[in-house]
């Protein structure tokens, strides 16, 4: 395997646009819009008048929510009037899709399983898993490594600097050494 | 002269050899940070603050500034050498430091942005030397009123200096103080905007933002341009650094004016990456080679170099004397100072004067630090960039998420990093900036307690920011920033 491939697993030629720029500019201003009024309502039933000792909680919070729905009107009635070329521009292409989800969704997988048991034995994995992947290592390179970085980190941060890491809620492998 | 006996005291307090050994520890640390892709000043030093809440505060401090610093020196090695820009701030120097490594000359490049940033720093940290202590004790006499209307006039000008989509800087600034607002309510105890879930009692961390915003959206965005680096090889030796070190005095009016734009870039809160653009473009203006920069002018390194260390520099010194942070990294060295129970600001000059100084001691000490090991191991931090993607990507994301979870030892912040990772992609690619929000994260609470608090004093009359000359002109100057772009578009 070259080592061009090696870097490309998912391969970034695949040009055809998942979403234009343009839409996705106008989902997440929507998405904006719906959030600063969210907390401008929220905060208006926390109370965003004054009181006698001065302006209630919601006083500073409810106008920021005023200010992001009405700069994110903004923004949407700008990608929405837009129809220059730019606009029609991919936001991303499917193949950098691709790539991303191929970091991004081991990366979320890795994160529950930090959150079932633990830091370092999530690490390990996550590790070894992504060199085997996307890096076409040898499966003894890639294990040898994972368990170096969690044994590293180990020994930094448990022994060195005495900072506990999180150890899993459903299962701590590290209990056996009283960890 | 009152300043010049503070600072020789300030050296005595970094001078200890534990000090002198975080400072050599952090540089390299900081250049190791800046070169890799995802880390970078900001998140690099987000990550490492939990390690430092043992040490004293003066040493931590020092310790944390000099990754900063590293990480100046480090984006420049990836420019020149690979094209690829460790840092934003270093983008500039790609244009001509990249043609010099392929025409053989990557030593001459490298020595030439090395000793710029070197001088950049110097003039920066010179001016804070003196220009702090000033701007402190003025600052002194600051009531809730003018404290505002500092913090209005900081914000204000991301709107009227952004490049971007003013509407979209108000935006993610907005949404920074949105997320400053959660949890308890400072005044008066109520909870804020958590909808019930107890677990954002605590509010949002800005640290958690920053490793998330920075780190994990900076990985996907290279991830997406698939990765390959084609590198030229690069060994300084002694002679190169002297024929470089040679010709450089023939561009001092070149560093002088770049130094002057990065000071001011970095008191205002511009930061180092429009400094060092604006820098590169006055320098292609002014210099009789204006012409044939992009073709590898050694000029067009030593410009933007000066001018992002500079500005970079700088950025610390509304952060020591007001309490405002002038850069996201310069934000996060302020949280560590309010972990540490230092309440940063004009008292700090006179409550923490060793503090305060032995870190301006450092300043200068670090960066000389900087420039020696990273003229002597270029090399080192090279072979770096040669370890493939692969363990990189998923090595920086563990430390990423150990960062943010050493932060509150809370396992829903490592959620909240991926969560603000995608955020942070999003947004950059729709050009939403993220140095105001961040810097609204941080400031949120403070900005929103002088704004209360001078309600209060005038009893829910705004005009009490106008009551005298002081906070009026602040105040002016912030509403012409505000309404600049409206200005501009009129004109």
């Amino acid at each position: 395997m070259s080592s061009e491939q090696k870097e490309n697993p998912a391969g970034a030629a695949d040009t055809h646009a998942v979403i234009s720029l343009r839409a996705m500019e106008i989902i997440i201003a929507g998405l904006l819009l719906a959030f600063g009024l969210t907390i401008a309502y929220a905060s208006y039933q926390l109370g965003a008048g004054w009181a006698e000792d001065g302006p209630r909680a919601g006083y500073f919070p409810f106008y920021i929510g005023m200010i992001i729905s009405i700069s994110s009107v903004v923004t949407l009635l700008q990608a929405l009037r837009n129809r220059s070329i730019n606009a029609d521009m991919a936001f991303v292409e499917r193949g950098q899709l691709k790539l991303v989800c191929a970091v991004l969704l081991p990366a979320l997988v890795y994160v529950l399983i930090i959150q079932w048991f633990g830091i370092y034995l999530a690490s390990a994995i996550y590790m070894a898993v992504f060199m085997i992947w996307l890096g076409h290592y040898a499966w003894w390179k890639a294990v040898l490594l994972g368990i170096a970085v969690s044994a590293s980190v180990f020994v930094m941060f448990e022994v060195w600097f005495q900072v506990p890491l999180h150890k899993g809620a459903l299962y701590n492998p590290l209990a056996v050494f009283g960890f | 002269m009152e300043e010049i006996n503070a600072l020789f005291h300030g050296f005595s307090v970094a001078m200890t050899p534990f000090n002198l050994m975080l400072m050599f520890t952090g540089v390299t640390l900081g250049v190791v940070i800046g070169v890799l892709p995802g880390l970078g000043g900001a998140n690099g030093i987000a990550i490492l603050l939990p390690l430092t809440f043992t040490m004293p505060p003066t040493s931590a401090i020092i310790m944390l500034s000099c990754i900063y610093w590293g990480a100046l020196f480090g984006g420049a090695i990836t420019s020149i050498l690979f094209n690829i820009p460790g840092e934003p701030w270093s983008v500039a120097t790609t244009f001509d430091g990249y043609p010099m490594a392929q025409q053989g000359r990557a030593g001459e490049a490298l020595t030439a942005a090395f000793t710029s940033s070197f001088i950049g720093a110097f003039v920066a940290v010179v001016m804070i030397t003196f220009l702090a202590p000033l701007v402190a004790k003025f600052a002194l006499k600051f009531g809730p009123p003018e404290f505002f209307s500092v913090y209005f006039l900081t914000f204000c000008s991301f709107i009227g200096m952004g490049k971007g989509s003013p509407w979209k800087t108000l935006t993610a600034m907005m949404l920074g103080f949105s997320l400053a607002a959660v949890g308890m309510d400072t005044v008066t105890g109520q909870l804020r905007l958590t909808f019930g879930f107890s677990e954002l009692m605590r509010g949002f961390d800005f640290l958690v933002a920053v490793i998330g915003l920075f780190g994990i959206g900076e990985i996907l965005l290279s991830m997406e341009e698939g990765l390959s680096f084609q590198g030229s090889n690069a060994r300084i030796d002694f002679k190169i650094v002297v024929q470089t070190w040679k010709k450089l005095p023939k561009y001092w009016m070149t560093s002088v004016r770049s130094c002057l734009v990065g000071c001011w870039m970095g008191i205002t809160p511009g930061g180092a990456t429009p400094a060092s653009f604006m820098s590169y473009g006055i320098a292609k203006r002014f210099s009789p080679d204006g012409a044939k920069f992009g073709t590898g002018q050694i000029e067009g390194v030593i410009a933007p170099e000066t001018a992002a260390h500079a500005a970079g520099t700088s950025a610390l010194l509304p952060m020591l004397s007001l309490g405002i942070p002038g850069s996201p990294t310069a934000a996060v060295l302020l949280g560590g100072l309010l972990i540490w129970g230092l309440q940063p600001g004009p008292l700090l000059f006179v409550e923490k004067k060793e503090f305060v100084w032995g870190l301006i001691a450092s300043m200068y000490l670090g960066n000389l630090a900087g420039l020696i090991i990273v003229l002597t191991c270029v090399p080192l931090f090279a072979a770096i960039l040669r370890i493939p993607f692969s363990i990189v990507a998923p090595l920086i994301i563990v430390i990423c998420a150990i960062g943010a979870f050493t932060v509150h030892n809370a396992m829903l912040d490592i959620w909240f990093m991926m969560f603000f990772g995608v955020v942070g992609y999003v947004f950059k690619k729709l050009d939403y900036p993220m140095a105001p929000m961040v810097l609204a994260l941080v400031l949120g609470d403070r900005a929103e307690d002088s704004f209360r608090q001078s309600m209060l004093i005038s009893q829910g009359n705004l005009s009490v920011f106008f009551t005298n000359g002081l906070v009026g002109t602040i105040m002016t100057l912030g509403l012409i920033m505000l309404f600049w772009p409206l200005v501009n578009k009129l004109r």
